[in-house]
């Protein structure tokens, strides 16, 4: 019997305060693939960050198990690095040292101090950041800041790394360039990722298969969309490709006519 | 809950500033210019002379009738000149250099600070992170910081029956409340996204204390040690008036007692560069520690 690699099941999510309580999830289940790409795109409120949480093991789910490789997670863990959509650097450390802090406390037993110094430059250079490893996060760029939180976060080994709308402060232009070293070190590393996004050419040009979900509150997946898509995928050429367009628009049609937020309208 | 800022001086930054412009164009003045470092060090240095000489000389005017009963900056250098002359001298009980009692009166304050800095950064720690210790502790602080100083003086020489350590307790009971305030609240606002990352690195207890809530809290907690040094500074020289002894403050009383009033006004100049030195350590300290990041 085969089980998926990482398995939510039956996800609800129930904030309680005082006497009210609002369900945020509601019977969310997906199973995602080894070297899988997923996104999860929803308007804001659907408890999507929610459930990235929950998989992250920040959250707990009201009831609901997430299972990866066959064992249950609830707590945060290193196999589940996260990205978080302010970078999250520690403002104290340099480049290096953010890095290199997830490197020894998660390989403080397995690699030795030499192997630990140049895994970290290694991840720094998979992210393109070697040049600003002794520079403070306050001295570099957002996108900058960015690539780091990646390069730390991929540093872990994780086996699902967890993207939290990673692009979503960003000007275009640096969110365009950071989607393509996404793209580039999934090639490489082929890591299984899921990634929260409000941007649906974001979520058509990075996944294999896109998560819409439903609006909240009580928000499910309402629609799984496979992105038939070659890699490695080229931005320009797809701006006119039939399945990208498809994609993109029955993504569109799923937010903007069948799930359209209310406040919105 | 926050305690009250640190003073600016207004005289530190628009000279910088202008500085700034100055660097920017090294090369195109004429070749006579002074050299650069001259011409900052001229812009911190003439502006509070000049401010300096011109209150002495309104100080010398002012006082120079000869039935003043504050003596004129001249008679003040000339009556202290044997004490501003030898600050190293030693002689019997509480007749010593002004150097001595500077030192005897920094002595108690450090061992009274170190012990508030340590305790109040203890105690700071525990009440930021538990809401149980805030409940319980913080009102009670809250009404103890109120206390004057020397309020607590004949308490603690009753405790201790010995003035020096009463003295030292003075400090620390001083120095101790904005330690713990400012290191509570800098606790309290460590953002939840270091507390994430800290999860998900599965930091122990050990780690995360020293990697992340201390060097987030730095900046509190320094803000917190800056205003207790000038506290400390400012009661033991009160506590010193009372218990006797070698001593700056004891020496200002004595010198009261002996109606020496240019002794009082050398030993309150004395006292205000002391003050400021000790304010100016500290910075330089918080400065180099928290290296400017007190955000990204």
């Amino acid at each position: 019997m085969s089980k998926p690699y990482l398995s939510l099941e039956q996800i609800d999510m129930v904030f309680s305060r005082g006497g009210a309580s609002t369900q945020v999830l509601n019977q969310v289940s997906l199973s995602v693939e080894k070297g899988e790409f997923i996104s999860i795109i929803g308007h804001s409120g659907c408890g999507k960050s929610t459930l990235l949480n929950i998989v992250a093991g920040l959250t707990q789910a009201t009831r609901g198990v997430v299972f990866l490789e066959g064992t249950v997670v609830d707590t945060p863990g290193p196999d589940r690095a996260v990205v978080f959509q302010n970078h999250s650097l520690l403002p104290w450390l340099t480049v290096y040292e953010n890095v290199k802090l997830a490197v020894d406390k998660v390989f403080s037993s397995s690699k030795s101090r030499a192997e630990r110094h140049e895994w970290t430059m290694r991840n720094l250079e998979l992210v393109q950041m070697v040049h600003a490893r002794d520079k403070r996060p306050s001295e570099v760029s957002g996108g900058m800041k960015q690539r780091v939180g990646i390069a730390r976060a991929l540093a872990m080994e994780p086996k699902v790394l967890l993207l939290d709308e990673p692009f979503g402060a960003l000007d275009a232009l640096t969110r365009a360039h950071l989607q393509d070293q996404v793209m580039q070190i999934h090639t490489e590393l082929a890591n299984t990722v899921l990634m929260i996004t409000h941007d649906v050419d974001e979520a058509v040009l990075l996944s294999d298969r896109i998560v819409m979900m439903t609006n909240g509150p009580s928000a499910r997946i309402g629609e799984i969309l496979d992105v038939p898509l070659v890699r490695p995928r080229r931005r320009i050429e797809l701006a006119a490709d039939a399945t990208y367009i498809r994609c993109r628009s029955s993504v569109l049609k799923f937010l903007y006519e069948r799930h359209r937020l209310v406040e919105a309208a | 809950m926050t305690a009250s800022p640190v003073p600016i001086r207004p005289n530190e930054k628009p000279p910088v500033a202008k500085i700034m412009t100055l660097a920017l164009s090294p090369k195109t003045g004429s070749p006579r210019r002074f050299p650069q470092w001259l011409t900052s060090l001229a812009a911190h240095v003439v502006p509070p002379v000049i401010t300096l000489v011109f209150l002495l000389v309104l100080w010398e005017i002012l006082c120079s009738s000869p039935t003043a009963s504050v003596p004129p900056p001249s008679r003040v250098v000339s009556e202290t000149w044997e004490l501003i002359a030898h600050p190293f001298y030693a002689g019997q009980g509480v007749d010593q250099g002004l150097f001595w009692h500077i030192l005897a009166s920094l002595k108690r304050v450090a061992l009274g600070y170190c012990l508030a800095a340590v305790a109040g950064i203890a105690l700071g720690t525990l009440v930021g992170q538990s809401e149980w210790a805030m409940r319980g502790l913080d009102p009670i602080f809250q009404v103890l910081r109120t206390v004057p100083p020397l309020a607590w003086l004949p308490l603690s020489l009753a405790a201790f029956k010995d003035g020096n350590p009463s003295a030292i307790f003075v400090i620390f009971i001083t120095a101790i409340w904005p330690i713990i305030i400012n290191t509570a609240v800098g606790i309290r606002n460590i953002p939840q996204d270091y507390q994430n990352v800290a999860r998900v690195l599965r930091l122990n207890q050990f780690e995360y204390f020293t990697k992340i809530m201390i060097p987030a809290a730095a900046p509190y907690i320094f803000t917190g040690l800056r205003i207790g040094i000038g506290l400390s500074w400012l009661a033991i020289v009160a506590a010193e008036m009372l218990i006797g002894g070698v001593g700056i403050g004891f020496f200002i009383w004595d010198a009261w007692n002996s109606s020496r009033i240019s002794d009082i006004i050398l030993a309150l100049i004395y006292v205000g560069i002391v003050g400021y030195l000790l304010d100016r350590a500290i910075a330089f300290v918080a400065r180099t520690v928290t290296r400017n990041t007190a955000s990204a």
